[in-house]
């Protein structure tokens, strides 16, 4: 425990530089998984192709695409550029499916009916489509974000500082308690990552809490 | 105005859904598309509002050709209400009735005010405003539905078996809420469904359509229960249309007895009719009870209240149900205020029955109308 109150400063800059490289590529991941789920859904010949090339990303190990983003980016090694758009990938891949599975859990007589109120492409899919696959999306963004922060400590081998720093410093130098902090730093902050989702989720679907009351 | 003219809905599959279908539907009126399943009704349904895209024919609104309108703005001027009402489950009440207003761009204050005004037309409380659809009943639902497809006052209503997924008591009233707003709005209507007593209660006009998508006959109800065109009209309207039918026969004047009545909590001592009629302080009948069973007070328990009321202004056949269903074999008889004018009895109404006309066999506009390959 000593370990960890003399370095609170460190465990805290590196949580904060742990939250931007799992966070944002979440951000970013969702926002263009959204489209291509879309087109997943509305070209039925495009599905099973987005979906076994989503599928295959996410098996590329992480280290290797790391290491293969400056050479296909041109960016410097330590870019933390690298880590971010390694982990959109990753979280593209898993969300895709999810997004277009949302968007095909919406019951067929509410599209019809969406249809036939006059609602063009666009308003369709931003006012019923989307607010009722939020439930699905966010569980799939749930698994997306404990992933990255999971995948994002690996980043530590070329060079990224955040929570991973505390797992192979804490092996290089035998200091138990630093391994064990960055364990328990990397979980805490999978929980919030999780509970700031369920919120958002709460937020956006009220309907669902809507008690079944009949008069 | 709705017209299809000799409009054909082929799937690549080679199934013919509709076939070369030509029909008027029109302004002000309703009409039903009646017939099993299978018979293309919900096709030609949604080709009106290019839903589904015909293969051949054309479809005009007000002799304008659907298939050259844009179709988003085309079906914000067509009220549709389907049959699980397709409601939103994430807007409330009050947002799901207002969609078609905002989408039109109405400001928010115009469309709450209009969607308000609605639910109270199609008789929902308005604390139910606020409520998201799964806590409405199935009949709660399907009344939003309707206020929905009612909100930008739209000319045209396209309504596909709207009733049908309700219990058979929500149905009527439902029904009955739908004939009200009707006769005030006088909306040109196309009606779907597969309930052949639904066709005659609600439709100024029915079309028959058999398996295939062809047109078997239209006409109006009466007419079509008097005549039907072939076996397969014949079948479909059903065994017992010639009492159905008596429902377009408006009773004469009828042979009224006047009845000795009594009202809940008098003594049914000394009386030695079988069957004696209870009414409440207004004359407005309660039931009928026998007098040597209760041998005393007439208690509310002990009303029989298996006879139906029919009006005096009201049809053939609620005059004759009147008589049949009830114990006394006296059928009780109101004016339009609910109270109690006389009895008649069975054989009095068969014999109006009897004498009266049925509807003209060579009436021309039914003859003139579209038969399908009927009497060819």
């Amino acid at each position: 425990m000593t370990w960890v109150n003399d370095h609170w400063g460190d465990i805290f800059t590196l949580a904060r530089s742990h939250v931007w490289l799992a966070g944002v590529p979440l951000i970013l991941g969702l926002l263009i998984a959204l489209p291509l789920g879309w087109a997943a859904r509305r070209w039925s010949r495009l599905y099973p192709v987005l979906i076994s090339t989503s599928g295959l990303l996410y098996t590329i190990p992480s280290l290797a695409l790391f290491v293969l983003m400056p050479i296909i980016l041109g960016t410097k090694v330590l870019d933390p550029v690298n880590v971010v758009v390694a982990m959109t990938i990753y979280t593209v891949a898993l969300l895709v499916r999810t997004v277009a599975d949302g968007l095909g859990s919406v019951p067929d007589h509410v599209l019809q009916a969406a249809r036939a109120m006059g609602y063009g492409g666009l308003r369709r899919f931003f006012g019923v489509e989307l607010p009722l696959a939020v439930p699905v999306i966010a569980a799939g963004l749930r698994v997306a974000a404990v992933s990255n922060v999971s995948i994002v400590s690996v980043a530590s081998l070329i060079g990224v500082p955040q929570l991973g720093n505390l797992l192979t410093d804490g092996y290089d130098r035998f200091i138990t308690a630093e391994i064990i902090a960055g364990i328990v730093a990397c979980v805490v902050l999978a929980l919030v990552f999780d509970g700031l989702i369920l919120l958002g989720e709460r937020l956006l679907t009220p309907w669902r809490r809507a008690q079944v009351v009949r008069s | 105005m709705i017209r299809f003219d000799d409009v054909t809905k082929q799937y690549p599959d080679g199934t013919v859904a509709v076939d070369h279908l030509t029909l008027t539907a029109p302004t002000g009126k309703i009409t039903v598309l009646v017939g099993p399943s299978g018979c293309g009704k919900t096709t030609s349904l949604r080709m009106v509002n290019r839903m589904i895209e015909p293969t051949s024919g054309t479809i005009t609104l007000d002799g304008q050709d659907t298939g050259r309108m844009d179709e988003a703005e085309m079906r914000r001027g067509i009220g549709y209400v389907i049959q699980h009402a397709g409601l939103f489950p994430h807007r409330t009440v009050l947002d799901n009735v207002g969609t078609v207003p905002r989408l039109l761009g109405w400001d928010r204050k115009k469309t709450r005010d209009r969607s308000r005004e609605l639910l109270e037309r199609v008789g929902l409380a308005p604390e139910l405003a606020d409520r998201y659809p799964s806590q409405l009943s199935g009949g709660q639902q399907q009344r939003v539905g309707v206020a929905r497809a009612l909100a930008a006052d739209p000319p045209v209503m396209l309504m596909d078996e709207p009733f049908s997924a309700v219990d058979p008591v929500v149905r009527d009233q439902l029904q009955d809420v739908f004939l009200d707003l009707q006769s005030e709005l006088g909306k040109t209507i196309v009606f779907v469904t597969h309930d052949i007593d639904e066709a005659i209660k609600l439709g100024d006009q029915v079309a028959v359509l058999r398996v295939g998508g062809k047109l078997a006959q239209v006409s109006d109800p009466a007419y079509l229960l008097t005549h039907p065109v072939d076996d397969f009209v014949a079948d479909f309207v059903g065994r017992d249309r010639g009492y159905r039918s008596l429902q377009f026969q408006p009773a004469p004047r009828l042979p009224l007895r006047s009845e000795r009545t009594l009202v809940v909590g008098e003594s049914t001592v000394g009386l030695t009719e079988p069957w004696v009629l209870v009414v409440d302080d207004e004359r407005r009948p309660l039931g009928w009870v026998e007098p040597a069973r209760v041998n005393g007070e007439v208690t509310s328990e002990a009303l029989h209240r298996g006879g139906t009321v029919a009006r005096a202004s009201g049809s053939l056949r609620g005059a004759l149900d009147a008589a049949l269903s009830s114990p006394s074999r006296r059928g009780v008889i109101v004016d339009d205020s609910g109270t109690l004018v006389g009895t008649v009895r069975g054989h009095e109404v068969l014999s109006l029955i009897e004498s009266a006309e049925r509807p003209d066999v060579d009436r021309p506009d039914a003859l003139a109308g579209h038969r399908g390959e009927g009497l060819a």
